[in-house]
């Protein structure tokens, strides 16, 4: 792993804010990527926090991950509102044109597939999130372009 | 001065259908085009329009158009705005400029609509401050903080009626009551947004749409009980919620409405934003309390309740955004006023998202006592592709049933409780004839066991049971006996769990067994499947592997 010391930049960033655990994560999370053994034992040096709570928080929360995942995180919705407007189809498309399941990432590091719970977009239903993004009225032909689209940018940048 | 005034909606279901990229390229274009000095681009909140794609709105020609692409872009600037030609196959509604349209005329879904919490969303810009003020903004709570004592606050919300919107109907006034008699140095007002009953974007457009609405109930609500902190707990997939919410704060302390001694009272409120992590259990408000107190969002014991023993162990009011978006009104009109909407028992109106199979879907505000039959045939415009009503699920996925006996039941917190359903979000997901109801269960009861924060046993334990059992009914392996499985675990689970999560997610489980319970004999005995949505293995088949 690479530098720590910005764990403890970034603690003392939140010396402020009461109780800033999981800001603190989101922050590491973000600079790090993922929040494995090594950052979250610094987290918890850093925040004087027994190591247990800090991996019970990196743990239950969806957006949290010990793992490294790909560049783009694509989250598809499949509570009712979207199932009932055959979200199934989309996921199945887009597990076909990734090559992946739910949960896995593509062997480029492009792209990590999850599920999340309910956006509260329901009017646009089926919806996906792609990162920060969110698109709506899906169709698998819809959903497999924005994807590619992704793709593009992100073999640019890399 | 300009002379053409663009409303572009912008919330995250126009966002979703592309409006940033519309906006993006009127703005750039309209530079091109050395436009800036006369066209503005003025941001919206929700319009109510959900199924017309990216609508602008041109003042002061009333031109609305309706699913506007980035292609369109160039054709309305060089036909509308330099030559004043409106764009006739773009139009959605147009009226002559002398006359207004209100919004409640351009959809015939508003002729039914009653708009109090929305009154603001899609009318003014929500990240404009002077706007809100304009429209009687704050005016609440200056007239509080001058003329009224905390109490006298207190007894209005309490004589309003007023019920907690997030789902339970408790009493708001009553609440407040614990924390106001409760004495200690420090108390709270959290406003929960973890908004995530799958199908409820009710507090998402308020928040999208009017946050200074919610800032200022907030305020109202920490002078009535003596709190000087407020915490806005945002689910952190909300982004653009959250970014409206931070702007609407900053905007207030600019201004004097968040700080010290507002509108020179000795009354000091501040508000600070604290966002989720993704958990639905953190909707749960001791859950969500732990989670502003950096732990996982695990439910605590109750009592004590958080009126009395809170936020770092303080007393703290919890209530939840369109609860908070009431206030303000309630306060400038009076508690007379409210209780005149809706109906005796539950006062004033609620916001409904209507959602799944229905041809006009999106986001309402009607009085209480309106029957499902208006929401969904007149308002929502019925179901589409000529395909039948299959059920209803009022509230989210943990709601009630509700089937075709109970269209003209006139909605409201008690008829619905004597059919073992509840008003809950206000999510009403519409299901048609085409959907199997085991295979909607099954999908229910994902929900429930991926949410399941694993604290209790019957919870954790019962979600993964339950999904067992129903995957093997949906793949024609379960038999006639699992039904009273089902059952079984369903009431222990009711019983026993420890918070609302687990109680609630049976009652959807139960309410399509009471409902439908030849489906699931017939995919349990005769391996059919209705709908044709379950792929059902025959005996013969099941020998064979």
């Amino acid at each position: 792993m690479s530098d720590l010391s910005r764990v403890d930049k970034i603690v003392a960033d939140y010396k402020e804010q009461k109780t800033p655990l999981i800001y603190i994560l989101k922050d590491v999370q973000a600079e790090y990527g993922h929040l494995n053994d090594e950052v979250l034992t610094n987290v918890a040096k850093a925040t004087n926090i027994p190591l247990s709570e800090v991996y019970g928080v990196a743990t239950f929360y969806s957006l949290f991950t010990t793992e490294q995942k790909g560049k783009h995180i694509v989250r598809c919705c499949n509570n009712a509102p979207c199932h009932v407007k055959k979200s199934k189809d989309v996921l199945n498309k887009i597990k076909e044109y990734l090559g992946i399941e739910v949960g896995e990432t593509t062997p480029d590091n492009v792209f990590t597939l999850e599920f999340t719970s309910c956006l509260g977009l329901c009017a646009v239903a089926p919806v996906m999130m792609i990162d920060d993004e969110v698109y709506g009225n899906l169709t698998p032909e819809k959903a497999v372009a924005i994807l590619k689209d992704y793709k593009l940018k992100g073999v640019s940048n890399a | 001065m300009h002379r053409l005034h663009v409303l572009v909606a912008m919330d995250s279901h126009t966002i979703a259908q592309g409006a940033r990229s519309v906006r993006d390229t009127l703005v750039k274009e309209l530079a091109l085009a050395e436009l800036t000095d006369e066209v503005k681009v003025v941001e919206t909140g929700s319009l109510g329009i959900y199924n017309k794609g990216v609508v602008l709105v041109i003042f002061p020609d009333n031109v609305y158009y309706a699913n506007v692409t980035v292609l369109d872009v160039t054709e309305i600037i060089s036909e509308h705005f330099k030559k004043g030609r409106v764009v006739d196959r773009l139009i959605y509604k147009q009226a002559p400029a002398d006359q207004d349209i209100k919004v409640d005329e351009l959809d015939p879904r508003f002729g039914k609509q009653q708009r109090v919490v929305l009154k603001n969303a899609g009318v003014i810009d929500p990240e404009s401050i002077e706007e809100y003020i304009a429209h009687d903004g704050y005016e609440a709570l200056g007239k509080a903080l001058t003329e009224q004592k905390p109490d006298q606050v207190l007894a209005i919300v309490k004589d309003s009626g007023i019920q907690g919107r997030g789902g339970a109907f408790f009493p708001t006034g009553v609440k407040w009551g614990f924390t106001a008699k409760t004495q200690s140095d420090v108390k709270y007002i959290i406003c929960n947004a973890d908004e995530g009953e799958p199908g409820t974007f009710k507090d998402r457009l308020i928040l999208e749409g009017d946050p200074h609405a919610i800032i200022e109930g907030m305020a109202l609500s920490g002078y009535a009980v003596g709190a000087s902190r407020g915490f806005i707990y945002i689910r952190g997939e909300y982004k653009m919620s959250i970014a409206r919410m931070q702007r609407a704060i900053e905007q207030a302390r600019e201004h004097g409405l968040l700080g010290n001694n507002i509108f020179d009272s000795d009354f000091d409120f501040d508000i600070e934003i604290r966002e989720g992590a993704g958990a639905y259990v953190c909707g749960e408000e001791t859950a969500l309390i732990e989670s502003i107190e950096g732990k996982r969002g695990e439910p605590r014991d109750k009592p004590p309740f958080p009126g009395v023993v809170g936020l770092w162990g303080k007393p703290t009011v919890v209530n939840n955004v369109e609860t908070l978006a009431n206030l303000p009104q309630i306060l400038l009109n009076g508690a007379g006023w409210y209780k005149k909407l809706g109906i005796p028992d539950n006062p004033g109106t609620k916001v409904f998202t209507m959602v799944g199979n229905i041809n006009n879907p999106g986001l309402i505000e009607v009085p209480m006592g309106i029957t499902l039959r208006e929401i969904i045939y007149d308002i929502g415009q019925g179901i589409p592709d000529g395909k039948g009503f299959l059920f209803a699920q009022l509230g989210g996925t943990t709601g009630g049933i509700l089937t075709a006996k109970h269209l003209d039941l006139p909605l409201s917190v008690s008829s619905l409780r004597e059919i073992g359903a509840g008003m809950g979000s206000g999510a009403l997901l519409v299901v048609d004839d085409s959907q199997c109801v085991v295979d909607m269960v099954k999908n229910f009861v994902e929900f429930f066991n991926h949410e399941s924060c694993g604290k209790c046993t019957l919870c954790r334990e019962g979600t993964g049971r339950l999904l067992e059992i129903l995957e093997k009914l949906s793949a024609g392996k379960g038999s006639v006996k699992d039904l009273s499985l089902i059952k079984e675990l369903s009431e222990t689970m009711m019983r026993g769990a420890f918070c609302g999560l687990g109680q609630a997610a049976p009652i959807p489980i139960l309410g399509c067994l009471r409902y439908f319970e030849q489906e699931f004999i017939r995919h349990a005995k005769d391996k059919v499947c209705r709908a044709g949505v379950c792929h059902l293995e025959t005996a013969a088949e099941i020998k064979a592997a």
